[in-house]
């Protein structure tokens, strides 16, 4: 039954010869590990289109929405932090493959006659590859992909004759970028690229298979081998151990959703994706009227070097281990852009930007609801009020209380009696509190961490708003207080509450000396709240 | 005399959109009634450089391009002195154009 199945399929469309065709195709004896990058480079495309078009299902392509919307991938969608973590790793595990294959081709002298072709189509898909991570590093809008995205149109203004017609394909107007370069990324990296790397691919693949897998000067006494089972498989163990890393990748490190993109956030350092390191670094030893030199000039000959390649080492084929120059040009290269790379690391400040897609309702509402929150938590009105249930109490967090605040006040004084009495002030704050309440603040009521409540209730003891201003409250006698922690270190804010002027010399904020547990609470506090 | 980072609002027409803006010019008084405005991005390429008191720089943490008060290039790869906004003085009130101004 089955096998008249398969005839009817290969009597129709010819299918099962196709396959048969692919797999038993001859490769040389020499074939083995060192040929699996370029299965690899392809599967990793492939999980770059599916994690891409997951994303894509819930992503809105226009700034403002773009943030609020990855933001809403990988806060609310199922398993949409992981889609975008593989997406995003697996853009840098790709780079790392193709890099490889390309490597492994260059060592190998597999680039020789007649083979030119299949190794500039591989140049022109490191191109591409590349091209995918600068459009698409500016999707998520945030201040790392605004501010990244302004340095590369300005490096594009730069090329000589060309850079005017360039910004404007770009759609930059020569200082800051938009809605048009935003769309412009958009369409490059879900629309032009990916039909042109299909297209590449195949190409790239055909002729692979018109010139056969390169073979090695000992092959010629050897018998051939068939491309299945034996390569095939080590191919597919290759792919798995890609696939392990990559999921290991996305599971452990995070990739963070910074601040959105906001063109006068003068504090922003940009630094480019890890891959693109190396050019940043190179680009500064390029001084006044040479910058172009760096920027544009010198990659670009090094390009064209590349795809010149089989034209300029035309010897015969060597033995791998024969090859010390293609040994030596490759060690070099990977000298050149280890040290460009760690350079711009180390010389790089550490970033101690906040992950916004992490941050909670308590960490944006005011640090006075955040004590109100206290106060109803030390008077325990929640033994009946339970919030999201009913108990002997209204559930004061979906029925809206119609109640006036006077009457909210005189019963809170009613209940809240001896022994867990609030003051005549706290008690008017929690009664205005329970009548405004906005949605964050009903959210942080059930679900703000006690710590950061009795951070709150420090900061509202010690009336730090009257000087300061927190998420929006407070005067601006002394400096707002968003964002504290990506401004100093824990240490710095400790140390400051006992003696202000001798950390910031014209500070006249009083002394405040506190116990040890409080000063945790509320350091703790203040560091949680982003800018 | 510290620069001041003075925030305005501006018009921009981004595309198929004319929009207010926040933006930043950082503001220098050269003499009595002399006072200079320059756009907050940095000649190199674009980033955003700040004020530096202990060196008396302004200084881009990009490509560490550094500049005087005056906006000249001290060192670093930027090719062009500081950009400009077209200021006015009236009734002790500045007003700063939108239109950056090459020096």
């Amino acid at each position: 039954m089955f096998r008249r199945l398969l005839d009817w399929l290969e009597d129709r469309t010819g299918v099962e010869s196709a396959v048969k065709h692919f797999l038993y195709e001859e490769i040389p004896a020499s074939s083995g590990w060192h040929q699996v990058f370029g299965s690899v480079a392809l599967f990793a495309f492939l999980v770059q289109a599916a994690t891409g078009i997951l994303l894509a299902l819930n992503y809105s392509p226009a700034p403002v929405a773009a943030y609020d919307s990855v933001r809403y991938i990988v806060t609310q969608v199922t398993a949409g932090r992981l889609m975008r973590a593989l997406h995003h790793w697996g853009a840098s595990l790709m780079i790392v493959v193709v890099v490889l294959h390309m490597l492994q081709t260059f060592v190998w002298g597999a680039y020789k006659k007649p083979r030119e072709a299949t190794w500039i189509g591989g140049v022109v898909l490191l191109l591409l590859t590349l091209a995918f991570g600068l459009s698409g590093s500016l999707l998520p809008w945030d201040n790392r992909a605004y501010w990244g995205t302004v340095v590369t149109t300005q490096i594009s203004a730069l090329a000589p004759g060309a850079g005017p017609l360039l910004v404007r394909l770009l759609g930059s107007d020569g200082t800051s970028i938009g809605a048009i370069t935003f769309t412009r990324f958009y369409v490059a990296h879900v629309q032009l690229l990916p039909p042109l790397t299909v297209l590449l691919i195949a190409l790239h693949v055909y002729l692979v298979r018109r010139h056969g897998v390169a073979p090695a000067p000992e092959d010629e006494n050897q018998p051939k081998k068939k491309f299945y089972p034996e390569q095939v498989a080590k191919d597919t163990i290759a792919i798995f151990g890609w696939f392990a890393v990559l999921m290991g990748m996305a599971i452990l490190a995070r990739v963070p959703l910074g601040h959105m993109a906001d063109p006068t956030d003068l504090s922003y350092v940009p630094r480019p994706e890890w891959y693109f390191l190396f050019l940043f670094q190179f680009l500064k030893w390029f001084e006044g009227p040479l910058e172009v030199v760096g920027a544009l000039i010198l990659p670009t000959l090094a390009i064209v070097a590349l795809i010149l390649v089989p034209f300029l080492d035309r010897g015969k084929l060597k033995a791998v281990r024969r090859r010390s120059g293609a040994i030596g040009l490759a060690a070099l290269a990977a000298i050149f852009w280890g040290g460009l790379t760690a350079r711009a690391v180390t010389t790089s400040p550490q970033s101690r930007e906040m992950d916004m897609s992490l941050v909670k309702p308590w960490q944006q509402i005011s640090a006075g609801d955040m004590a109100s929150i206290g106060f109803f938590r030390t008077a325990q009105c929640g033994s009946c009020h339970m919030l999201g249930k009913s108990g002997a109490g209204p559930d004061l967090a979906v029925a809206p209380s119609s109640r006036p605040a006077e009457w909210l006040e005189g019963h809170i004084k009613s209940k809240a009696g001896s022994p867990r009495a609030l003051t005549e002030d706290q008690v008017k704050m929690l009664a205005a509190f329970v009548a405004e309440r906005s949605a964050p603040a009903v959210d942080a009521w059930q679900n703000a961490p006690q710590n950061a409540v009795a951070g709150a209730l420090v900061y509202q003891a010690n009336d730090c708003g009257s000087c300061h201003k927190l998420n929006g409250v407070g005067d601006q006698l002394g400096p707002e207080l968003n964002g504290v922690g990506e401004r100093h270190d824990r240490s710095w804010i400790e140390h400051h509450f006992a003696d202000p002027p001798k950390y910031s010399p014209d500070s006249i904020m009083p002394a405040f000396q506190f116990k040890p547990d409080e000063l945790k609470l509320i350091t703790d506090y203040i560091m949680a709240i982003p800018k | 005399m510290k620069p001041l980072d003075v925030s305005l609002e501006r018009t921009r027409v981004d595309g198929w959109r004319n929009f207010q803006e926040k933006s930043i010019a950082w503001v220098v008084r050269t003499s009595e009634d002399n006072v200079v405005a320059y756009s907050p991005q940095c000649t190199h390429l674009g980033c955003a450089y700040h004020w530096e008191e202990s060196g008396k720089q302004f200084v881009c943490p990009c490509h560490g391009s550094r500049f005087s008060i005056e906006g000249k290039v001290l060192g670093g790869p930027a090719a062009r002195p500081l950009d400009r906004y077209p200021v006015q003085v009236e009734n002790s009130t500045l007003l700063i154009g939108s239109e950056i101004q090459k020096a």
